[in-house]
């Protein structure tokens, strides 16, 4: 039996991610032929076979990203005819009945005996006998600049690699404790103490391993820039909506029949905001450096929820539409941001957003900023609610409203007032919308 | 060239230079309005429909190697390098790390500072994107490579960019330097032979297409 691993492809690399198979379990093998490919960096490898014979176990699945020397497969060696003495290699049967067998002449790791379970990331590269394994560069500067006996570092990297965070773990943790020089040297890393900096997350027996796609791994760069970036602040408004509810039972069935789509709340919360925009430009500007850029225009993004990640399409100069005209234009970006026929400039040029997560049930949020605009506005849902009314009881179309803002630029009271002047135009709507 | 073209005249080489029949090669290249998809690549990436691409002129095509969505076009500059990395150092990451070398040195022909950002390969000129890389291994031989932004129109990637959420392109032009793609091929097959320790031959193909084979020092 041939334990096939991820193979290193160079000096820096300490993880791969298996991107497809190219032969299944059962299937006949010959060396060098090629059996897997990988993907490290932008770079696409296949890798070729180490051994002939039939592929008799998977350990990897497509899309998992395991370190280097991880057993990725197994292949027992020999011709069809000769391998059939052992265990018979018929495709389906194979792939479970090997796993006894299998587990008899391994040293490497216990995960050996355990059969098809997608191996988790790096739990297989511990076994490395060497005492460090390759260190980058970085590391060593700083082993050499600190005067750090790598021997007494445990590696958590791939292949029990010394890594940067290691190194800063191993300092932190020296530092209060200098003298005490008997630091143990951890057996191994079950009795390590808590780790100095998060760990990914181990991934759990069973667990789906899929990769995160690129529209995903773009909002996650996006979001996380944003947090970076703004000095977010959130300010949550009661909003009552009772007139303009009013209005909209009124004309609902008329609306529908006269336009083929439905008035929502939508495009009143949007014309509200735009007459709260024109009074407090700033929420309508950008940061550049130190100067501030004031839009020309009031081009409003939506954020569309998609069956996979979000897309925030424009409404170009929102300023210049009645409610029916905003709400003709949400009905169309939604739905051909749905079916992915937004045109490129449709997604781009947004002054300010808005987030209604209120249709999925939400109360208030905490949006994030949409860079490189300075704020953006999220609507909660709209529920009937039992409010004090001139000392009295009265039931009322209650909305919350949030508005997250970059305090770079705004300050809290220009908020609050823009937030005044959007309440206003809600609760005294005169508005026709017909 | 076609994108096609180039794809098949790659694969040829390659297999060529698995079995030793060929020297290493760089391919120098101009493609028309390209847009390629890698297998790992996801179809929402892609901003348009393929009505959409087909009007303004795209070409699609789906392609056996991992990684994302990416546009070529006139304008830029694109690199297959063809070489037996055993021959060189059996290093995928060194050999990026090369490629990315020559366009920087090349850049800096130009009086541009370009630079990388860690993690995310590629030649980036002030947190914007210049050039971008992605290459195949098999037996140790490399295909595909990069795509330099020498006067490429960069409106054409926004077919590809979701939400605007990516960072941004650019290219020498928009920088302030007029320099054609021929000529630009040309500084860049000199870095690259100086990087990669290898003898340029330089032997130009009809037209735009700049085929440059190279011969490795021994």
């Amino acid at each position: 039996m041939t334990d096939v691993v991820m193979p290193q492809m160079g000096e820096s690399i300490v993880e791969g991610t298996l991107t497809k198979w190219l032969k299944k379990p059962g299937e006949r093998v010959e060396r060098d032929e090629p059996l897997f490919e990988i993907s490290t960096d932008k770079v696409d490898t296949e890798i070729p076979s180490p051994a002939a014979g039939t592929l008799t176990e998977v350990l990897v699945e497509e899309g998992v990203t395991v370190g280097i020397k991880t057993v990725v497969a197994r292949i027992q060696e020999g011709d069809g005819a000769g391998a059939a003495a052992a265990p018979a290699p018929t495709a389906a049967a194979a792939v479970d009945v090997p796993s006894a067998p299998a587990a008899a002449p391994a040293a490497p790791s216990a995960q050996v005996a355990a059969p098809p379970p997608p191996a988790p990331a790096e739990e297989d590269a511990l076994p490395a006998p060497e005492p460090a394994g390759p260190l980058s560069p970085l590391v060593r500067r700083m082993a050499r600049e600190n005067k750090i006996d790598l021997s007494r570092v445990q590696g958590t990297g791939a292949g029990g690699r010394i890594t940067k965070q290691d190194l800063e773990g191993y300092l932190a943790k020296a530092a209060p404790a200098a003298a005490a020089a008997s630091v143990p040297v951890p057996a191994r890393q079950a009795e390590a103490p808590a780790p100095p900096s998060p760990q990914p997350p181990r991934a759990l027996a069973g667990a789906r391993i899929e990769p995160m796609g690129t529209m995903r791994a773009k909002i996650a760069e996006h979001m996380l820039a944003s947090k970076r970036t703004s000095a977010h602040v959130t300010t949550v408004h009661r909003v009552d909506m009772t007139k303009v509810a009013r209005m909209r039972e009124r004309h609902k069935a008329d609306f529908q029949a006269r336009h083929g789509f439905s008035l929502t709340y939508l495009p009143f919360i949007v014309r509200a905001a735009v007459a709260a925009l024109r009074e407090f430009p700033l929420l309508n500007a950008s940061l550049d450096g130190n100067s501030i850029v004031y839009h020309n225009e009031i081009n409003i993004g939506i954020a569309v929820a998609l069956e996979n990640g979000l897309i925030v399409p424009v409404i170009r100069a929102a300023d210049e539409k009645n409610v029916l005209g905003l709400q003709r234009s949400i009905v169309d970006l939604a739905t051909r941001a749905r079916s992915r026929q937004l045109k490129p400039d449709e997604v781009q040029g947004g002054t300010f957003s808005i987030t209604n997560f209120g249709s999925f049930g939400s109360l208030m949020g905490t949006p994030i900023i949409n860079q490189p605009q300075v704020a953006i506005l999220g609507v909660g849902t709209v529920d009937k609610t039992p409010v004090v009314l001139d000392d009295a009881i009265a039931i009322r179309s209650i909305c919350h409203v949030s508005l997250s803002f970059d305090h770079r630029l705004i300050d809290g009271a220009m908020a609050d007032q823009f937030m005044g002047k959007l309440k206003q135009a809600l609760e005294v709507w005169s508005e026709e919308v017909l | 060239m076609d994108y096609g073209e180039a794809l098949e005249l790659q694969r040829e080489l390659a297999a060529s230079r698995q079995q030793g029949g060929v020297a290493d090669q760089l391919l120098l290249v101009e493609h028309p309005h390209t847009i390629t998809m890698g297998r790992n690549g996801r179809m929402e990436n892609l901003l348009a429909s393929d009505a959409a691409l087909e009007s303004a002129g795209i070409s699609f095509y789906p392609i056996n190697r991992g990684g994302d969505v990416t546009y070529h076009g006139p304008g830029q500059l694109v690199g297959y390098p063809i070489l037996d990395l055993r021959e060189w150092k059996r290093d995928v990451g060194a050999y990026v790390r090369g490629i990315e070398q020559t366009i920087i040195d090349t850049l800096a022909d130009y009086g541009i500072s370009a630079g990388r950002i860690a993690g995310l390969t590629g030649v980036w000129v002030n947190e914007r994107k210049i050039a971008a890389i992605g290459v195949h291994i098999g037996r140790w031989v490399t295909s595909h490579g990069f795509a330099l932004n020498v006067s490429t129109d960069l409106s054409y990637f926004r077919y590809i960019v979701p939400c605007g959420l990516t960072k941004p392109v650019t290219s020498m032009a928009q920088l302030g330097v007029q320099a054609g793609v021929v000529e630009t091929g040309r500084a860049l097959a000199a870095h690259f032979g100086r990087v990669f320790g290898c003898e340029m031959d330089c032997e130009m193909a009809s037209e735009t297409p700049i085929p440059a084979a190279s011969e490795r020092e021994n």
